[in-house]
């Protein structure tokens, strides 16, 4: 690739202090890609050092939250699980959502996790938050493993609409990356936010993985726009529904066939969309606003 | 002030680094103040309405700089530099001139307030060694995580990944967890990946102070063939014989502006001279202030001898005193005034201050005061240097480096050998006779 270095153009940086709006270097975050690979498998890597499970963990969580949510929510409450079995309407939740929740839980630490790296050497900072987000596919592979074993299990066929999936994760990711970046910066500045961010999360998820929207339609009625400003209500409502719409009416509980929505919840999707979108944008800008000084400070 | 123009005119080289006006202004206590929680911004805030209305009443009073807000500084001010491909530059200045505020700008890791650089090729910034490294990975894959965290590609650590062991001498052990090697294993491997580090512009700051001897000579070895290359070279360094052998030229910073450009060899001699220009019972000029005029300056510092009189030295194991004059500029509760021992080369010998005595010290705005400690000396007899460390609450405000302190040895006739060491330990000794397997004679 670069023989020798004499025979390329030196590159040239120019240091000012920056003002107004900061544009994000894309063509710096493309030259940096291998240092992004090299963190993002950092983190792969120590994850499970030293642990006895490794990598089973992905899995073994994932497994135990389903128990619990089925016994508890299908068995004892009687939610409505739109016809689904509970371990199936549980999983196909729990995938995106443990993504989302480690994502923006590690993102948010990152910089102050990062701080020995951020006074010492340059790398562009966005990637601090943008690595876990990028790490956190690995468990969310695994875990998918054991999604496949479940359909399996219950004999059902993938449908086309499983190539949808991406899209909800894509949305998950912008979601995860705006807000982890947002609270990353914040982190820097005021550490409230490593005892906000666990209970926030935890919070999140009851509003987001436990009833299908149709449950929230039904008791909220026009309040149901207020619960889809949640942007993870869209990418697990959307993720349920793009596994699980072929299955419409089949018996897979005895009397209780499935009932998914055969078409996308469109006023989830549009608001909780518009919703992440913003989240990046603001995450992105309130970073690039305080990167400036995240050397001095944290 | 030269114009731009003639500096490019002046030379034939291509410039590599190329700097205009640099300034960078800190607010007080962000570079100390570690961070806020929710709870100290609103607990703060009574206090800070307080100061800045009094402070703004205060600035239009007293024509306040209005480029220097109340509860700012500059660590560095209007630096105009060029460096020239294959320079080898030696940044010299006490702490706190701004040496390494200087390399940060230009590694890009914090912003300049003011100003302009441009930077003309790959720039590698070695600010510390083991950047990156990660305890847990092992030796094999902190090579690759620290390699391309220093901006190497993945390939050229491939290339190069024979040589790094090899420097290191950590062969052995190159698939076990860097948690589970020694201290000096762990330098010499970060070092050995830093001194891989092939950009066209290398920044160093002091990293060669690590290791043993020995390593440190290789290291010095190293830095000389990666100057030697026609690579160009920023180096920060208090060892002023390492700066002297690695580079041709030099600047002296003091509080943030440079004083002195030129050979090397004039510059570390001005650094020397003015390093050694306050003496104890003599008023301090503003340049030994880190931050000057500070809330709470120390103005003088007096020796003291057993019987409480100034004196130029001090007697080997006589208690002696220091009286630090100071004089407040704010009222507030909370002062603490420390004081560290070094000897020559840097080694902090003891510490002592109010932090760890008193209370914190209540002071009143223009208030003087003397300070006053009294000490056992345990020092053997030599040449020291005292730096003087104020605070006010959690932050540092003021740092007074390299008085002098002379301890001198006991004259002839005194009953006292000089033992060897840094200190003088006492110690009691007594002689009892045992039996042949070391138990006291005529035990049961």
């Amino acid at each position: 690739m670069n023989q020798t270095v004499d025979d390329m153009p030196r590159e040239v940086h120019v240091i000012e202090p920056s003002r107004g709006w900061m544009h994000v270097h894309w063509r710096e975050l493309w030259q940096y890609r291998e240092l992004f690979g090299f963190l993002v498998w950092r983190d792969v890597k120590i994850k499970y050092k030293q642990t006895l499970l490794g990598a089973a963990w992905a899995v073994l969580v994932p497994l135990c939250q389903m128990v619990v949510f089925t016994v508890l929510f299908q068995r004892v409450a009687d939610f409505s699980s739109d016809g689904l079995p509970g371990p199936l309407f549980y999983i196909a939740g729990l995938l995106p959502w443990n993504y989302f929740a480690s994502s923006i839980t590690q993102a948010s630490n990152s910089m102050v996790q990062n701080a020995p790296m951020l006074t010492k050497i340059y790398f562009p900072r966005l990637m601090a938050p943008a690595t876990p987000c990028a790490a956190a596919f690995v468990d969310f592979a695994l875990a998918f493993v054991m999604l496949l074993a479940l359909t399996f299990f219950y004999g059902i066929v993938p449908g086309a609409s499983w190539l949808l999936l991406p899209v909800f994760m894509a949305l998950a990711c912008g979601a995860a990356f705006g807000a982890g970046s947002f609270l990353a910066a914040l982190n820097v500045k005021y550490r409230d936010v490593r005892h906000i961010v666990p209970f926030l999360v935890q919070l999140w998820m009851f509003l987001t993985v436990i009833t299908p929207y149709s449950a929230v339609k039904d008791a909220l009625g026009a309040w149901r726009y207020v619960y889809a400003l949640n942007p993870m209500a869209a990418v697990v409502e959307g993720t349920r529904w793009a596994l699980f719409r072929h299955l419409n009416g089949v018996e897979l509980l005895p009397g209780r066939p499935v009932a998914v929505a055969p078409g996308p919840p469109w006023d989830l999707f549009v608001l909780g969309t518009a919703v992440a979108v913003a989240m990046l944008a603001a995450g992105i800008y309130y970073f690039k606003r305080m990167e400036r000084t995240f050397a001095d400070i944290v | 002030m030269r114009n731009p123009q003639q500096w490019e005119l002046m030379s034939t080289d291509k410039i590599a680094i190329q700097v205009r006006g640099l300034g960078k202004r800190y607010r007080l206590g962000e570079t100390h103040e570690v961070y806020r929680t929710f709870r100290d911004t609103l607990a703060t805030l009574p206090a800070w309405l307080r100061n800045t209305s009094r402070e703004r009443r205060a600035a239009k009073a007293g024509g306040h700089d209005p480029e220097t807000p109340p509860g700012t500084f500059w660590a560095l001010r209007g630096i105009d530099l060029d460096v020239h491909e294959g320079d080898v530059l030696g940044i010299v200045g006490r702490n706190g001139a701004g040496k390494s505020t200087l390399l940060k700008i230009l590694a890009r890791i914090t912003e300049p307030t003011r100003g302009r650089a441009e930077i003309h090729g790959r720039i590698g910034s070695l600010l510390e060694v083991g950047t990156g490294f990660h305890l847990e990975l092992s030796g094999r894959e902190n090579i690759f995580l620290s390699g391309a965290i220093l901006g190497m590609r993945k390939a050229e650590i491939r290339r190069k990944f024979e040589a790094i062991v090899d420097f290191a001498g950590v062969d052995e052990f190159l698939d076990t967890p860097v948690k589970r090697y020694s201290n000096g294993m762990r330098v010499r491997l970060a070092f050995a990946v830093a001194a891989h580090l092939e950009p066209e512009i290398l920044i160093v700051d002091e990293v060669l102070s690590v290791g043993d001897a020995e390593f440190q000579k290789k290291c010095v070895g190293k830095m000389k063939d990666v100057a030697g290359g026609g690579r160009t070279v920023l180096f920060v360094s208090h060892n002023m014989q390492a700066v002297k052998a690695l580079c041709e030229s030099g600047i002296l910073l003091e509080r943030g502006r440079i004083v002195q450009r030129g050979p090397i060899a004039d510059v570390v001699e001005a650094y020397l001279a003015r390093a050694t220009a306050v003496e104890p019972g003599t008023p301090i000029p503003p340049e030994f202030h880190r931050r000057y005029p500070c809330d709470l300056e120390v103005f003088r510092v007096d020796v003291l001898n057993r019987h409480g009189e100034p004196a130029g030295f001090v007697l080997m194991e006589e208690p002696f005193g220091l009286r630090l004059h100071c004089r407040a500029r704010r009222s507030r509760p909370d002062y603490t005034v420390n004081v560290q021992f070094r000897r020559d080369d840097g080694l902090v010998l003891g510490t002592i201050g109010t932090s760890y005595v008193l209370d914190r010290l209540e002071m009143r705005d223009g208030g003087v005061y003397a300070l006053t400690a009294r000490l056992k000396n345990v020092f053997s007899p030599g040449q020291y240097s005292m730096d003087v460390r104020v605070a006010a609450g959690p932050e540092e405000i003021d740092f007074v480096e390299g008085i002098p302190l002379t301890v001198a040895p006991v004259t002839a006739g005194d009953e006292l050998p000089q033992r060897e060491g840094v200190v003088q330990l006492r110690s009691e000794w007594s002689l009892e006779e045992e039996d042949a397997d070391g138990a006291p004679q005529g035990g049961p």
